[in-house]
């Protein structure tokens, strides 16, 4: 684990004694070195916002910007606990260093707060989340579909959404190679 | 002869304006502006709440252009993926490509041989000259000039022939793949690529004389849609948008992939005016100073090209040994600067050939959702030289 990544994490368990982060690579290899630089920590979604702030506003984390905000849905994924995993990627420009946050979430109301307070770019990143995987954002300002359409109801990025079929028009006609 | 007589003002209109009738009465109205409109650079559309020429609000409405890519990716194996990170920013596809291959290579540990990692520089620094020259032609374009964009494409167009060299295709390429590049360049490619620098320098100040400087372009440009470097950072914004406000960060220095740490190159940011020839209206974070970064960054590109010329050793350009990638359990998170900014890809294995979660993170998203906070209060025809000057491919916006 690098220096600064150190830094970070013993900072946060300063700041927050009762929560276990458990800080992990994101890949752990048994080969050791690959990746191993690349250490993400899990955060319950009730303390996630004021983790966040700490991790933006605190001097010895300074994470000014939020790269990206993703989501993994674990169904089927072996040896996983729960069904989604948003995913923040922090980047501070001012001392050049990288974490990653985790935050489970299950079904039936998959929901985290929105982070849109801390990061004004968040925004659309959550949007594209809720579109794709049906996680709410709570507090968030414009929670609307973003790239497919409203009337859109399902969430295709679930593991439970088939590449095929679905959604496609019904009333299409089909050609097969015996109807040419 | 009779007098002259002026007529005074007559009493019908002097009734009117003190009244108050005479004056303009405005009303608000919401113009829609795309998803077919010349000016926004693809299918994007702008709703924009109006009051005259004043802007209130332009709220983007995006994913016209949704065509699943981050599911297909994740039911592909990463070579037959590589075809359509090309389709995600069209006008960078070498840059594409290299991501998500850095992705794949990091998370599977795959070796790439010197030369192909040379190779891979001199393509993908290649492909942002073409890309940051589509940017100038069409931001000329977007401001009324025309004869810049025949100037871009014709140097373009040479670019896009030494890629058809090496790899038969002119847009999407799918050359830069897992292990190094898919081919090694023809015979005297090098020579031709060191008389096209020595071509394409010299023309940049040309460009310079023509547009950058041209009063007309300054006027339209220079302080409109003003983002502060704080805001920048805030809305996720990377590339030249984020140069453009003063920042200096650019991964090839910051985090060097590849192997970027052995060139030497500057890092253009927005100045204030009035400096080093900079017009005097010229604010940091404006427009202009979105535009500029792009020009002084293809002197930057040619430059590092020279330098991976003389460096490229022989041997190899792919790993050979590579057959049959499984993923490991894991995921991994690579980030590289593509001529629009950070492209991301977090790919997460589960242990077969397939990636169970493919993400891409396109520069060009964060860079357009800021559109609403900058354009606020600006005037309409403001709005294209905003949108131009984020440079934004939908591609990659919608995937």
């Amino acid at each position: 684990m690098h220096e600064a990544t150190q830094q970070v994490i013993s900072a946060l368990s300063e700041g927050f004694s009762d929560v276990d982060f458990s800080p992990s690579p994101l890949m752990d290899r048994a080969d050791g070195a690959v990746g191993a630089e690349q250490i993400y920590v899990r955060v319950p979604a009730d303390r996630l916002l004021e983790v966040m702030r700490f991790l933006r506003n605190s001097e010895a984390c300074a994470f000014e910007q939020l790269c990206d905000l993703t989501c993994v849905d674990y169904l089927n994924f072996p040896k996983a606990t729960d069904r989604y995993g948003v995913v923040y990627s922090l980047l501070s420009l001012s001392r050049n260093h990288r974490i990653w946050v985790k935050c489970f979430v299950n079904d039936p109301s998959p929901e985290v707060p929105s982070v849109t307070g801390v990061w004004a770019g968040a925004e659309w990143m959550e949007r594209e989340v809720w579109d794709m995987f049906g996680v709410r954002f709570s507090d968030h300002p414009d929670l609307r579909r973003i790239l497919t359409w409203e009337a859109f109801e399902a969430h295709p990025l679930r593991k439970d959404y088939p590449l095929r079929g679905r959604g496609e028009r019904e009333d299409y006609e089909v050609l097969t190679r015996e109807s040419r | 002869m009779a007098d002259v007589v002026i007529e005074s003002t007559p009493d019908v209109l002097m009734d009117l304006d003190k009244s108050g009738q005479g004056d303009v009465r405005t009303e608000e109205m919401l113009v829609n502006m795309g998803p077919q409109h010349p000016a926004t650079h693809g299918v994007l559309r702008v709703v924009l709440r109006t009051d005259g020429e004043m802007v209130l609000e332009s709220i983007p409405h995006v994913g016209y252009l949704h065509r699943c890519a981050e599911k297909i990716g994740e039911n592909l194996q990463p070579y037959q993926y590589i075809p359509y990170t090309d389709r995600m920013d069209y006008l960078a596809g070498m840059n594409n490509n290299q991501a998500y291959a850095l992705a794949i290579e990091k998370l599977a540990g795959v070796e790439v041989p010197e030369r192909g990692k040379y190779l891979r520089v001199i393509f993908a620094e290649l492909n942002r000259v073409a890309s940051h020259l589509v940017a100038f032609g069409t931001y000329g374009l977007d401001m009324g000039a025309f004869t810049p964009f025949l100037y871009s494409f014709r140097e373009r167009e040479m670019i896009l022939d030494m890629c058809e060299s090496a790899c038969g295709a002119r847009l999407t390429y799918s050359y830069l793949t897992i292990g190094g590049a898919h081919d090694d360049v023809p015979d005297r490619f090098f020579d031709v690529l060191l008389e096209f620098l020595d071509y394409f320098e010299p023309k940049i100040p040309e460009y310079n004389q023509l547009l950058s400087f041209n009063h007309i372009f300054v006027k339209r440009t220079a302080d409109v849609g003003v983002i502060s470097a704080s805001d920048a950072i805030a809305w996720g914004l990377t590339g030249p948008c984020l140069r453009g406000s003063g920042v200096k960060w650019d991964l090839r220095r910051s985090a060097p992939y590849e192997i970027y740490d052995r060139f030497e190159f500057d890092i253009p940011v927005g100045v204030a005016g009035g400096t080093d020839g900079i017009p005097r209206s010229v604010v940091v974070g404006d427009c202009w100073s979105r535009y500029f970064v792009r020009v002084l960054e293809m002197q930057q590109s040619c430059r590092i090209i020279r330098q991976a010329i003389e460096q490229i050793p022989d041997g190899d350009h792919i790993n050979k040994k590579l057959k049959n990638l499984k993923l490991p359990a894991g995921e991994v998170y690579m980030e590289i600067e593509n001529p629009r900014g950070q492209l991301g890809f977090y790919v997460q294995g589960d242990g077969s050939a397939i990636p169970s979660r493919v993400k891409a993170r396109g520069p060009s998203f964060s860079n357009i959702s800021i559109l609403n906070h900058i354009g606020r209060g600006c005037l309409l025809a403001d709005i294209p030289a905003i949108v131009g000057s984020t440079d934004i491919v939908m591609g990659e916006v919608d995937r």
